[in-house]
């Protein structure tokens, strides 16, 4: 296992994280933000919008996409994609649950 | 990749719009740098004329926002005139010693404004039309409501005109030739038009040949050939302009009137271009937008390595942007042997019509009064259709030919696909039917955003919105009730009525009850929810923290860089040592980079990082201090003068009243933010006239004004009415304020709100309705029970902990 691995880090449980939110995971100096939607999915994406690096875990989080909390760009959840007639994409990472253990995966090299 | 360095000399609408095709088709090519002599981004120029009337905001015309230049990592240098270009080093230098080197170099200055060179011109008062700087010169002359002239009887000098009549001078138009716009019009035009602008009340003097402009120190009139003089405060001259070909003179390109560029935009240095009004391609210089754009597409496309992209003189037609008036011209309208002419006048209606067509085809056409069949005309004109079969009707326009007459949408159902809808921009009919359908817009501002049809001068916005009826069918209603967002089709105002009428209490029983068409709403809407219900549910709606923006959601400011800010209370303005020791305390503790006094009479601690938040708070809050909702749609400050404890002017406490008002009305939320203030006497040193309400002190009493504006507009404030006691002046700035919670839409100021529904209905019901009065006094103190909790203390005993710190910092072992 040398080529591109996963590793799944136990950051947490589901309760910690407010329906139609996010909290901030620091990895280094990277922060990943960690989605909650309204129907309890999880997602978890760079916390830096691809327009001006806003902190996208700040913003409202609607239906499965994020809006930056500084300038309303949309970004989906799930791909790390702007929305609508803006281009850029953000980070993403796999997040998944385990009970309601949240465990996010950080690639390593 | 290795980009080549691109520098652009100019940002105006010409090389914006060349870089935006350079962006589409080679985003990769070049690092790109522009110096732009105007200390802006780039804006609408054509539009000028609206932003002078009132009709728009600069904010309104901007074509490039900040956020442009940086999503495509352009360095602009704002306020940076380019003075000296050396093409042996492929350098140029700014005024302010900017140097950045090029590969590739465009050349985009424009034009200036030619003055005529005749005694007095340089008097203060004299002014040119040209960029914003001079409208807002203008601005500043017309509030005088003094006299004007106008030296120019073309396009721009009479949309200046208008415009300034419009903010309330007493105009006079000089043009010098005997008929008014004679470039683009025929004298019976250019009558009609002079009958409408003196309708307006518009002097017009034609054959006038100014001698001089008189005056002492500054303008005071301007004297004709005749030896008649016209009094004025402020003279415009818009007589023409001249390409600004200085700087490529002096570097040593080829230069006739303009720059000589080839068809391919390129001087006579090949690896320097130039574009818009300072080019001059095969001996003509262009000033009118359509041919400019044209400029900026040839020259994107050779940058990019296409050199096949040729410039091609073209018709281009004209009209005037001066509200109520339409007038339409293209093509050679002179008389001759081998024309004929067709003209329609309706006297009554104010109409004129003439074609000019020569071997049966269309080679020019005036219309006035109705000007809605000019493109049809002009695509005929373009192609050079045969009209022989319909000539006994073509003067009636496009809705006349075959048989029936057609109303407007079938009219533009029947243009061919290639048909030119938006001249300004280029786009034509099939573009926008296929933008329209391919990605499924509905609303005009996203076909303005995806094509830029109708987005420019704004003229085709009828013909864009009849394309979208019919490509939508009646779907489509431009007239409908602007839905809150695209998640449902009801207005603020209904969703607000069904939320009372049905007692709807929670943000889902409202989407479920109004039938939302998403599953939980969008950032537009579950913000305006959630207020509402704040708002109407003070007891029972628990507030949806999710539901709002950050700022309202940690208490702060976010700032550009994920820190945030903080400024506390500070009651009326007033301090003392131990708060202003606190806070340096603070300042220090933290290490906080910026503090900034406030509009607002209080003190801005910014660039805290969030984690800090809590425990800013907790060491204000041992000083006294409580949130001062700086980040509120609700109630921000109450700015306060002296009055009469120190001033020798001042007629009553409107320290005390402004303290007094602050402590009873902090912490309600409100449709948008609200601040107030309390002058001490008619000197208003408290600057109560602009604001949401103010109240300005007199020795008789309590003066109330409401729906000023110092913002993104500009707006002295209406009179409420005249109160004696400070008990009133409260009950009715309050009862006011909670009319104005209960029917003002989400993110809607004040002054807009007023508007809306009518000054005349607030006084109505606030100052003669006594029962009114008292009833919304009492809500809005119901719902103060509520909503007077001081958040930062909340959050310093522990509430919304998660918040503020990270959910898991990890820490990575080494991997096997």
């Amino acid at each position: 296992m040398n080529a591109l691995m996963q590793n799944w880090v136990a950051i947490g449980s589901l309760n910690d994280i407010p329906r139609r939110g996010a909290r901030c995971v620091k990895n280094g100096e990277m922060t990943i933000a960690v989605f909650r939607t309204a129907d309890d999915q999880v997602f978890a994406l760079e916390d830096k919008c691809p327009h001006r690096n806003g902190p996208l875990s700040q913003g409202i989080v609607h239906d499965g996409c994020v809006t930056c909390p500084l300038h309303n760009w949309v970004i989906s959840l799930e791909t790390g994609k702007a929305q609508g007639a803006d281009e850029g994409s953000t980070a993403s990472f796999p997040v998944r649950l385990d009970g309601d253990t949240v465990l996010l995966a950080i690639g390593i090299k | 990749m290795n980009r080549k360095k691109l520098v652009v000399i100019g940002n105006g609408m010409a090389p914006g719009r060349m870089l935006e095709h350079l962006f589409e088709n080679a985003p990769d090519a070049y690092d790109v740098t522009i110096f732009n002599a105007e200390p802006r981004v780039n804006y609408d120029r054509i539009m000028l004329s609206p932003v002078l009337s009132g009709e728009k905001t600069f904010e309104d015309i901007v074509i490039h926002g900040d956020g442009w230049y940086v999503k495509h990592g352009v360095m602009l240098y704002k306020g940076h005139k380019v003075v000296e270009i050396d093409r042996e080093a492929r350098t140029v230098r700014s005024e302010h010693g900017e140097v950045a080197s090029y590969d590739k170099l465009v050349i985009a200055t424009g034009s200036a404004p030619f003055i005529i060179p005749v005694p007095g011109k340089d008097l203060p008062g004299v002014l040119t039309y040209r960029d914003l700087d001079d409208v807002d010169a203008m601005l500043l002359a017309a509030q005088a409501r003094g006299k004007a002239v106008v030296i120019g009887g073309g396009l721009l000098g009479l949309e200046a005109a208008a415009g300034l009549k419009e903010r309330g001078m007493d105009v006079t138009v000089l043009h010098l030739m005997p008929t008014l716009m004679e470039r683009q019009l025929d004298p019976a035009a250019g009558y009609l038009l002079k009958r409408e602008l003196e309708n307006r009340g518009i002097k017009v003097v034609t054959k006038a040949n100014t001698k001089q402009i008189v005056g002492d120190g500054r303008v005071e009139g301007v004297e004709l050939e005749d030896g008649t003089i016209i009094p004025a405060s402020l003279v415009v001259m818009a007589v023409g302009i001249r390409p600004n070909a200085a700087l490529a003179k002096e570097a040593g390109l080829a230069v006739n009137r303009g720059i000589v560029v080839s068809a391919g935009m390129q001087t006579s240095d090949p690896d320097i271009y130039s574009v818009g009004e300072c080019a001059e391609v095969d001996g003509k210089v262009y000033g009118l937008v359509a041919p400019l754009y044209q400029m900026a597409e040839v020259a994107a496309g050779h940058l990019a390595g296409d050199t096949a992209k040729q410039f091609v003189d073209r018709a281009t037609p004209t009209r005037l942007k001066v509200t109520g008036i339409d007038l339409y011209s293209a093509g050679d309208f002179a008389e001759g042997d081998d024309r004929e002419e067709i003209v329609l006048r309706d006297a009554t209606a104010g109409v004129y019509r003439r074609l000019v067509l020569r071997d049966n085809r269309i080679i020019g056409t005036v219309l006035y009064g109705d000007a809605g069949d000019g493109p049809w005309f002009f695509d005929m004109l373009k192609k050079e259709t045969d009209i022989a079969e319909m000539r006994d009707t073509l003067i009636f326009g496009q809705a006349y030919q075959g048989g029936d007459p057609l109303d407007p949408t079938a009219a533009v159902a029947a243009l061919p696909d290639d048909a030119e809808i938006c001249g300004c921009n280029g786009v034509c009919k099939g573009k926008i039917v296929s933008t329209i359908t391919q990605k499924g817009l509905t609303s005009l501002d996203d076909v303005r955003a995806h094509t830029k049809a109708s987005n420019s001068c704004g003229t085709c916005t009828g013909l864009v919105e009849q394309l979208m009826t019919l490509t939508l069918g009646d779907s489509y209603n431009p007239a409908a009730v602007q839905p809150m967002c695209k998640c449902t089709d009801l207005g603020h105002d209904d969703v607000r009525r069904l939320i009372k009428a049905k007692g709807l209490k929670t943000i889902p029983a409202v989407m479920q009850e109004l039938e939302w068409k998403t599953s939980c709403g969008c950032a537009k809407c579950r913000p305006a929810l959630n207020y509402y219900l704040v708002c109407d549910w003070p007891d029972e709606y628990a507030d949806d923290y999710q539901s709002r923006f950050i700022n309202e959601r940690v208490h702060a400011n976010i700032q550009k860089d994920g820190t945030y800010s903080v400024v506390p209370r500070m009651w009326g303005g007033v301090t003392s040592s131990a708060e202003l020791r606190a806070i340096a305390d603070v300042v220090d503790k933290f290490e906080i980079p910026t503090v900034k006094v406030t509009g607002g009479q209080r003190i801005d601690m910014l660039g805290i990082r969030k984690e800090d938040l809590p425990a800013v708070w907790a060491d204000l809050g041992k000083a006294g201090f409580v949130s001062g909702q700086a980040y509120a749609k609700g109630l921000r400050t109450v700015k306060t003068c002296v009055g009469s404890d120190w001033c020798r002017f001042g007629t009553q406490d409107s320290t005390g009243l402004g303290i007094r008002i602050e402590k009873f009305m902090w912490g309600s939320w409100t449709p948008a933010k609200v601040k107030m203030a309390v002058s001490g006497c008619p000197r208003n040193c408290a600057e109560a006239t602009c604001k949401d309400v103010g109240v300005v002190c007199v020795d008789s009493g309590f003066e109330i004004h409401f729906a000023g504006a110092a913002g993104l507009d500009i707006k002295g404030t209406e009179v409420l009415g005249m109160v004696k006691t400070e008990d009133e002046a409260l009950e009715h700035i309050v009862a006011l304020t909670q009319m104005y919670r209960e029917q003002g839409r989400y993110l809607e100021r004040i002054y807009k709100w007023a508007k809306r529904i009518g000054y005349d209905e607030v006084r109505r019901q606030i100052m003669d309705d006594a029962d009114k009065r008292k009833a919304y006094f009492d809500r809005f103190v119901f719902s103060q029970n509520f909503a007077q909790v001081d958040p930062w203390s909340e959050r310093v005993s522990g509430k919304d902990k998660h918040e503020f710190n990270p959910m898991a910092t990890v820490t990575l072992e080494a991997a096997e």
